[in-house]
């Protein structure tokens, strides 16, 4: 078996660690024998992201959320709009979570537009989202506690018809208001967790290997692995982030 | 009235600093603000005073550039003050410069070096003339507590515009960023870099920030990498390019933990500093020095004499077995350890890495993943001990190196993982240990209580 990741502009959205989560889902591809291709995409590059297995794209900072702002919505703005439609599974975190929602408004009440594929709008803030963070999702396949770290100052808020990634139990999530973090939307993912996120919570990223599995073979089973280590980097980030709060 | 307000706030200033240090409370804040209540305009007064002013800023190398500006200068025969590292904003730049002085309120020696923190730059430059500012390098550094790396190199900036034509920006040549901030200054800028094409590498490294141009933000070509950002590089749609360094470092040798050997316009050099980056901490203080009047000879001398700024790197041993420690607080610092320990044919088999979560730390540790630790892999690791409040992410992120999960034991506890390291490190070998700050302050208590170390 084989997927093939895309990884959107890696060189510009990387502000947290986020290969981390491209590190841990190849590495666990890898020790289960499925071959696995991360291809990055970056500014210019016409592609066709339906054919993709995975998609990630991680957070920038504003100079760079800039730079990529309107060659993801004139570029690859509708083909990654296909691609969630069409099953794929895509991850976002921070920046790259709000550019798949209908618009950032900054502080000026200037709008960008984002995408447009999920029904969400995020509202610059001028205070600070800063800390450990852990949900509890009831996402189908995906019950559990997540563990992050969050920093964010825009504010998400998500239309009706979507379903959050879960519930937060610690930090501030979305908003900070309404108690939900990220979206879960078909198998597209939106966050604002990094730490790297998928490192210590390997359940997300066999969630996320299974998802494209299924899509792409109509396969179920993954080889299970031995995870105690990052088990107990889970358990102790549940830990710090309740000494913390 | 204004001389006694200025005396008012120098003694109750002084008075602060003395109670402070007598109960052991050390701080620098606290002095320099009282002082500029009652007296606003003491740092001016105070910093008009020496021959020259100093100011060195940018994320990396600034206490070790400013310590060596200090000491280059020292050895030409002049006396300097120079603040310490935890005193870079204004107020406790405002502490250094009182407690220079004497009761008559006299700073009488001939330069002040004032390591100042980069968002602080334009403020201290309102009321502080400095003769000289050096610009090191800007990289991404703790982001939770600093914000984003725009608003450090604006600030830069912006002190900059305020020097006049008498002053000089000393800066970075192989630092893009660093090297935009020269043009359209009335001030004279001196550039220093690295000249040796042998040490460029044609791949990034994963940590790097800065790719855009800074004239028109097309992204940068380079011919070469030093270290992440740092190497040889053009602007293709503006054509704007690195400039090329007054001051330069040539036939560079790096010899790992044995440090290196470069020479700049014909005379030879020698730093026990190991690692790329303290090569450009020591190209920076010799560019400020040069353009304060020391000879490149005599700085040559003070460099080599130099062993290593507040222990951020020290030797030590310990029941027979060497210990090496070097603190390894952000991407790039752990890149440049990492790549000095492990250039081809050294070698650091004995490991331990500790990692804590505190502020001075960073409260997030995602950068983490931003470390090559992959070069760990495929080397000849005996073992590597993970310790700290974040042990388990360390070993996380090691396990996803390729680090073999029998090698890498978790202990969270810094006395304890430190002693099953060195218990673990065979007789005459040398342990590596590698903490983030407040780590590294934890286990050097530790270090000085069992008598292995002196306190600093
Ligand atoms: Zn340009």
């Amino acid at each position: 078996m084989e997927l093939t990741l895309c990884h959107l502009y890696p060189e510009l959205m990387n502000l947290y660690g986020d290969r981390g989560n491209v590190i841990a889902l190849s590495r666990r591809c890898q020790w289960r024998g499925i071959r696995i291709t991360i291809e990055p995409r970056t500014l210019g590059d016409e592609v066709d992201l339906s054919s993709y297995d995975i998609i990630f794209i991680g957070g920038g900072q504003d100079r760079e959320q800039r730079l990529i702002c309107s060659d993801f919505r004139f570029k690859k703005g509708a083909s990654l709009k296909e691609a969630i439609e069409s099953g794929c599974v895509v991850l976002a975190i921070c920046g790259g979570y709000q550019l798949l929602g209908r618009a950032y408004i900054t502080l000026e009440k200037e709008e960008i537009q984002g995408i447009g594929a999920l029904d969400l709008v995020t509202y610059a803030g001028d205070r600070r989202m800063i800390g450990n963070v852990v949900i509890e999702s009831r996402v189908d396949g995906l019950t559990g506690t997540i563990v992050g770290f969050e920093n964010h100052s825009g504010r998400t808020y998500l239309g009706d018809g979507l379903s959050p990634l879960g519930k937060v139990l610690r930090g501030y999530g979305n908003n900070g208001e309404d108690g939900t973090e990220g979206v879960s939307y078909r198998n597209t993912f939106g966050t604002y967790l990094h730490g790297s996120l998928l490192p210590k919570n390997p359940t997300f990223t066999d969630h996320l290997i299974r998802l494209a599995l299924l899509r792409k073979y109509g396969e179920t089973e993954i080889t299970p692995l031995d995870d105690a280590l990052e088990q107990a980097a889970h358990r102790e980030a549940i830990r710090i982030a309740g000494e913390v709060s | 009235m204004k001389r006694l307000l200025f005396f008012a706030a120098l003694y109750i200033s002084k008075i602060l600093i003395r109670f402070l240090r007598l109960t052991g409370r050390g701080g620098s804040t606290l002095p320099g603000r009282v002082a500029r209540r009652v007296y606003p305009g003491i740092l001016r007064e105070l910093a008009a005073q020496p021959r020259a002013v100093a100011i060195v800023t940018g994320t990396n190398g600034k206490t070790t550039t400013s310590t060596i500006l200090a000491r280059i200068l020292r050895e030409t025969g002049q006396s300097v003050v120079h603040n310490s590292s935890g005193a870079n904003l204004l107020s406790g730049v405002t502490t250094s410069l009182v407690s220079f002085s004497n009761l008559r309120g006299e700073i009488t020696a001939d330069v002040a070096v004032l390591e100042v923190d980069e968002a602080t730059v334009p403020i201290v430059l309102d009321e502080v003339p400095a003769k000289v500012v050096l610009v090191t390098n800007f990289f991404r550094d703790q982001l939770d507590r600093y914000g984003e790396l725009e608003y450090s190199v604006s600030a830069v900036k912006r002190g900059l515009s305020k020097l006049g034509p008498d002053a000089k920006a000393v800066l970075n040549a192989d630092d893009p960023i660093v090297a935009s901030l020269g043009e359209g200054l009335s001030a004279e800028t001196v550039y220093y870099g690295i000249d040796d094409p042998r040490l460029l590498h044609k791949n990034r490294s994963h940590a790097s920030d800065v790719k855009h141009c800074g004239g028109c933000g097309a992204p940068l070509e380079y011919d070469g990498y030093f270290y992440a950002h740092l190497g040889w590089y053009r602007c293709e749609r503006c054509a704007s390019r690195r400039p090329w360094p007054h001051l330069a470092a040539e036939n560079v040798e790096l010899r790992g933990g044995e440090g290196t050997t470069f020479s700049v316009k014909g005379h030879g050099g020698r730093m026990t500093l190991p690692g790329l980056y303290n090569l450009y901490n020591a190209m920076a203080a010799l560019g400020a020095a040069v353009t304060l009047g020391a000879s490149i000879d005599a700085a040559l001398g003070a460099i080599e004499s130099f062993e290593s700024a507040f222990g951020r790197m020290e030797r030590l041993s310990v029941q027979g077995r060497k210990v090496f420690m070097a603190l390894a607080k952000n991407p790039t610092g752990f890149n440049q350890v990492l790549s000095t320990l492990f250039r081809d044919g050294t070698n650091a088999p004995y490991l331990m890495i500790a990692i804590n979560d505190r502020i001075a730390d960073g409260k997030d540790v995602s950068w983490l993943w931003d470390v090559d630790f992959e070069v760990l892999a495929d080397k000849q690791l005996e073992f590597v001990v993970v310790s700290g409040l974040r042990a388990y992410d360390m070993a996380v992120r090691l396990k996803y190196a390729g680090v073999s999960a029998g090698k890498i034991s978790v202990e969270p506890g810094l006395p304890a993982a430190f002693t099953k390291a060195i218990a673990s490190t065979p007789q005459g070998e040398t342990l590596t240990v590698l903490p983030t700050y407040t780590a590294m302050l934890e286990l050097r208590q530790y270090l000085v209580r069992k008598g292995y170390t002196k306190a600093w």
